[in-house]
């Protein structure tokens, strides 16, 4: 049975912009992105949202609702009180460029920044082989759906702009803990390249992009926590230092 | 203006448009943790009431100095430290409590409680911090935090330390096996904790497994490895109860060699 909602939608650009309230109708069972929809249907035709696959896969409908990062196709209207207005705006991490729409370039910039896969020179790409506990310990980060909201709760670039030409963010410290973690990669400055060049040590661990994560990604527990870890073997602890250097390899196996 | 507040972002005035109670959990933290600080520090100086036999605080244990109380050293440390350095009586708790300190001030569950709920960076998720300038742990002090796994070496000894503590607990005051009281069963919780507290830490995950790459060369270390990462999951639960279970068995401590209480023998 359809009700009555009070939304509240931020809408302008990079110059300008304001909160508007608008009411509309809702429908058992619909979601934040169903009701944004309707109002784009019925009463601001030139609104502009990101979406496509409405299934928590594409990660396009990333917006903030009620000031939390959160994806709109997954986020149940039902999740809020009847009477409570819903306020949505754009991710405030990023530059706006209309509406609920924002300009997630940094984060493909700092995809290319990470240094790829690299395949052992004496394996052909064919005899790889891999045991399967070692695929699960990096099949977790596979899950990354690229919505970017842990890139946009985390304060290290949310609060300070200034900081996102040092540091990469989560999205991309699970993919250098993925493959830091991969048996067969035979990169081996990823641990000091992560602290020094991609900002591992601006992380302060308070973990809100493993709270805003869709797909549950234990994104400070498996990933940054372990890389932290990683680096202090190589760079602060010379017990380890001194052993690699005995033992003439990098300790890690 | 930076963060939120930059140029080219949604123009939005509001630090935070999040509606529920963000500032509840930073509130209880601060509160809690600035409760256990000031009661720790009281204790750690007011050098009395620390020791009834069979009984030792955990704040005084291994009791190092030439001031501990008669019974409280254990002969097996000695007591290499004096009571008085330039003139300046210096309680026993002092030259240890560094340790099991430092262990949980460079903890990562608690460096995620404290730099919410103390230095707000941030306070809550999507909630702007009010600092104008950020470096992380990349610079002094902050990078310090990376000594972590050498105070958790540490903690491991102070855990056997106070496991015997625990042991001697099943002694009368007349030193004599056997016996059991409300204070063993305080000090067994209080240990107890304080071991899961520390094989569920995140650098004993690494040590144990966590920095391999082949898991399937090495099967024991990864067994080891995933029978501490199911602890690793409730690592903030364990940090909170041992804490509670040492503040706990130090008041009990106290109040017995106070007088307060008298430690009620079950057999």
């Amino acid at each position: 049975m359809a009700r009555k909602l009070n939304l509240r939608i931020w809408r302008g650009d990079s110059t300008t912009g304001a909160l508007q309230d608008v009411q509309v109708d809702v429908n058992e069972g619909e979601v934040v992105l169903d009701v944004i929809h309707r109002v784009q249907a019925t009463q601001m035709g030139d609104l502009a949202v990101r979406w496509n696959c409405k299934a928590g896969k594409c990660g396009s409908c990333s917006m903030e609702i009620n000031g939390k990062p959160r994806l709109a196709c997954m986020t149940q209207v039902a999740s809020y009180d009847e009477d409570e207005t819903i306020t949505v705006t754009p991710l405030r991490a990023f530059p706006v460029i209309k509406d609920l729409v924002t300009d997630v370039s940094f984060n493909y910039k700092k995809a290319m920044e990470i240094p790829a896969y690299s395949h052992p020179a004496d394996l052909a790409p064919g005899d790889a082989r891999m045991e399967q506990i070692d695929v699960e310990r990096s099949q977790e980060f596979r899950k990354c759906i690229e919505c970017f909201l842990c890139q946009d709760t985390c304060h290290v670039i949310r609060d300070h702009e200034e900081n996102k030409k040092s540091f990469a963010g989560p999205r991309f410290f699970i993919r250098i803990a993925e493959l830091d973690m991969h048996p067969l990669d035979t990169l081996k400055n990823r641990k000091r390249t992560a602290q020094e060049e991609h900002g591992l040590g601006m992380c302060n661990i308070t973990k809100c992009c493993t709270e805003v994560c869709p797909e549950h990604i234990r994104i400070t527990d498996n990933a940054i926590i372990p890389m932290k870890e990683r680096v202090v073997d190589i760079k602060y602890d010379p017990a380890r230092w001194l052993g690699s250097k005995i033992r003439k390899r990098d300790g890690i196996v | 203006m930076s963060g939120v507040f930059s140029p080219t972002r949604a123009k939005i005035k509001e630090r935070t448009l999040r509606t529920d109670k963000w500032w509840l959990q930073p509130a209880i933290t601060f509160g809690v943790l600035f409760s256990f600080v000031i009661y720790a520090t009281f204790r750690a100086f007011e050098n009395k009431y620390y020791f009834s036999e069979p009984l030792i605080s955990p704040f005084y244990s291994p009791c190092l100095s030439t001031s501990c109380e008669p019974g409280s050293a254990l002969s097996f440390f000695g007591q290499p430290f004096n009571n008085k350095y330039f003139g300046i009586g210096i309680s026993p708790a002092l030259f240890i409590l560094i340790f099991p300190l430092g262990f949980r001030m460079t903890c990562y569950y608690y460096r995620k409680a404290y730099y919410r709920a103390f230095w707000l960076s941030p306070p809550a998720c999507a909630v702007a911090e009010p600092h104008t300038k950020y470096t992380g742990e990349t610079r002094a002090p902050l990078i310090l935090q990376n000594s972590h796994r050498w105070f958790f070496y540490a903690g491991l000894i102070f855990n056997v330390i106070l496991t015997w503590d625990a042991i001697l607990a099943f002694r009368n005051p007349d030193k004599e096996w056997g016996h059991m009281s409300v204070g063993t069963l305080v000090f067994l919780f209080s240990t107890t904790m304080l071991w899961f507290y520390s094989l569920s830490c995140h650098t004993c995950r690494h040590t144990l497994g966590g920095r391999l790459k082949h898991f399937s060369k090495h099967p024991v270390r990864y067994k080891a490895w995933t029978i501490v990462s199911v602890l690793n999951h409730k690592h903030p639960t364990f940090a909170w109860i041992s804490l509670f279970g040492v503040a706990g068995a130090d008041i009990y401590v106290r109040a017995v060699a106070s007088g307060a209480i008298t430690n009620f023998y079950f057999f």
